[in-house]
């Protein structure tokens, strides 16, 4: 009887370990200075054969990781500026289905790289290209794009202001 | 000089009552210990004397007496426990009412925020021209007490600078206070001494004691701009800073780089140590660090970056002469 009991509870902890799955980090990622050079190619029309779309899913597609840093690279580089929390108001808002230059995660990159008439400025050479794949998943989280498991529970920016007051 | 980031070295008021309450305890707990030990042996050379009884001999042994005896024995020493413990816990109670206590008006005011992984200084003044902001680095004047008022803008921090005061923690959406005072001049060293993350044993800060005169000519010199470039190759430094990604994060007051999730690079030259304590600030680790600073202390938020070898040394000419 307590042999199996044993057993059952081995086996329950090596089931358990399953669970133990850390996503990865990645730090070190390529400098800005690089994605300064990437062609932008707006017409289809190419020299020889087309190059393949090599990017359908964004790299941080699903990772937690990434999503939070992104929400905070979000308040950094004051895309909250334009965009507000998602809401919008002088630029459009981030959370409704509306995408005017596309929802894929490709689609977010290019416009933040490139920059779009009426005032998104462009942050290509200027914020590294990892960055800019977080702030795309923290985006497209906003209008429940990525998977919810993979989405902060709570969003920074619903913190108590904490500006301590200049003392005399 | 001296010692480096030692609790028992004190160089403050705060800081010596926690040293002679440290010793106190030490003393103490010493004297209990080594009693405690000197029975213990007593009693193991004493067992080892006697033949073994058998269990009708032991029934014997123990007389009346010799049972009042050790009730008496045993309630002295559980009350002597009490009274010893009740004594440090009064020493404890009134050490720390001490620490909270300094009424000076004249007291200074620096805003301190823990950021993962670094320390952001923001010194108070009635006029807001006055005010100014550095990193990891804070110098104090002797002899004035100082009033931190700490807060944090991710996770807990804990603010320790073990030859000035006990810690304290910074929290985020919280504001805690704590004042110290430096009696003697000298650099003494803090660390963060709450775990914050990948890079929790690099989060080190350092506080320069220095006299009331020194100290005003540092913040007179710290609330100006960052000197004008004063040669072609530091002005192209300049447009390499503000035109690269480093504006996105740094500020440089006088320049246009405004970023502010950033140490403050103003007089960056004045500093002795770069990334929160770990280098030196030399013009060799300041190129490491711009170029890779992943390698150093993976996880910080300063990303890689590659110049081309004439920006990267216009960039350092012009970092070294931020005074």
């Amino acid at each position: 009887m307590r042999t199996r009991g044993a057993v059952v509870l081995v086996l329950a902890c090596a089931v358990a370990t399953l669970s133990c799955w850390r996503e990865k980090r990645q730090f070190r990622g390529a400098p800005a200075a690089d994605a300064r050079w990437a062609p932008v190619r707006i017409p289809p029309l190419q020299p020889g054969q087309p190059l393949p779309d090599n990017i359908k899913v964004g790299p941080y597609e699903g990772n937690a990781w990434a999503i939070s840093e992104g929400q905070r690279l979000y308040n950094w580089y004051n895309c909250s500026g334009c965009h507000f929390n998602g809401g919008g108001g002088i630029g459009p808002p981030l959370m409704d289905d509306v995408w005017i230059y596309g929802s894929e995660p490709e689609n977010i990159h290019a416009t933040i790289v490139e920059g779009r008439p009426n005032g998104m400025p462009s942050f290509g050479g200027h914020i590294p290209d990892e960055q800019i794949w977080q702030i795309v998943a923290y985006v497209r989280s906003l209008s429940a794009l990525e998977s919810p498991d993979a989405v902060p529970p709570r969003n920074d920016h619903l913190e108590r202001n904490a500006q301590p007051q200049p003392k005399p | 000089m001296s010692a480096w980031q030692s609790a028992l070295d004190a160089a403050g008021p705060q800081a010596e009552r926690i040293a002679r309450l440290w010793w106190v305890f030490l003393a103490v707990c010493a004297a209990v210990y080594a009693l405690v030990i000197g029975f213990l042996f007593a009693a193991l050379a004493r067992r080892r004397g006697d033949p073994a009884p058998r269990p009708a001999d032991a029934e014997a042994t123990a007389s009346p007496t010799s049972d009042r005896g050790l009730t008496r024995a045993v309630a002295t020493a559980t009350a002597a426990t009490a009274l010893i413990l009740f004594i440090l816990l009064v020493a404890s109670v009134g050490t720390g009412k001490a620490l909270s206590e300094h009424g000076d008006p004249n007291a200074l005011y620096i805003e301190l925020t823990g950021h993962q992984w670094w320390w952001q200084a923001t010194y108070q003044d009635p006029s807001p021209s006055q005010q100014f902001e550095t990193a990891n680095e804070i110098h104090i004047p002797v002899g004035r007490p100082v009033i931190f008022i700490l807060t944090s803008s991710d996770v807990i921090h804990s603010f320790w600078v073990p030859n000035l005061s006990g810690k304290i923690d910074l929290i985020p959406t919280h504001r805690n206070t704590i004042w110290i005072r430096a009696d003697k001049p000298g650099v003494y060293r803090g660390q963060c001494a709450e775990f914050c993350g990948l890079q929790h044993a690099n989060m080190a800060l350092r506080v320069v004691a220095e006299s009331p005169t020194q100290f005003e000519a540092w913040r007179r010199a710290q609330v100006e701009p960052a000197p004008a470039p004063d040669t072609p190759d530091k002005q192209h430094g300049q447009q390499v800073f503000t035109s690269l990604p480093c504006a996105m994060c740094h500020t440089i007051r006088g320049t246009g780089a405004g970023g502010r999730t950033a140490p403050d690079l103003t007089h960056l030259a004045t500093r002795s140590t770069i990334a929160a304590g770990i280098l030196p600030n030399t013009r060799g680790h300041l190129a490491g660090w711009i170029l890779d600073a992943q390698g150093v202390k993976p996880g910080a938020a300063m990303p890689p970056n590659v110049l081309p070898p004439d920006d990267l040394q216009s960039l350092l000419d012009y970092l070294g002469s931020l005074q």
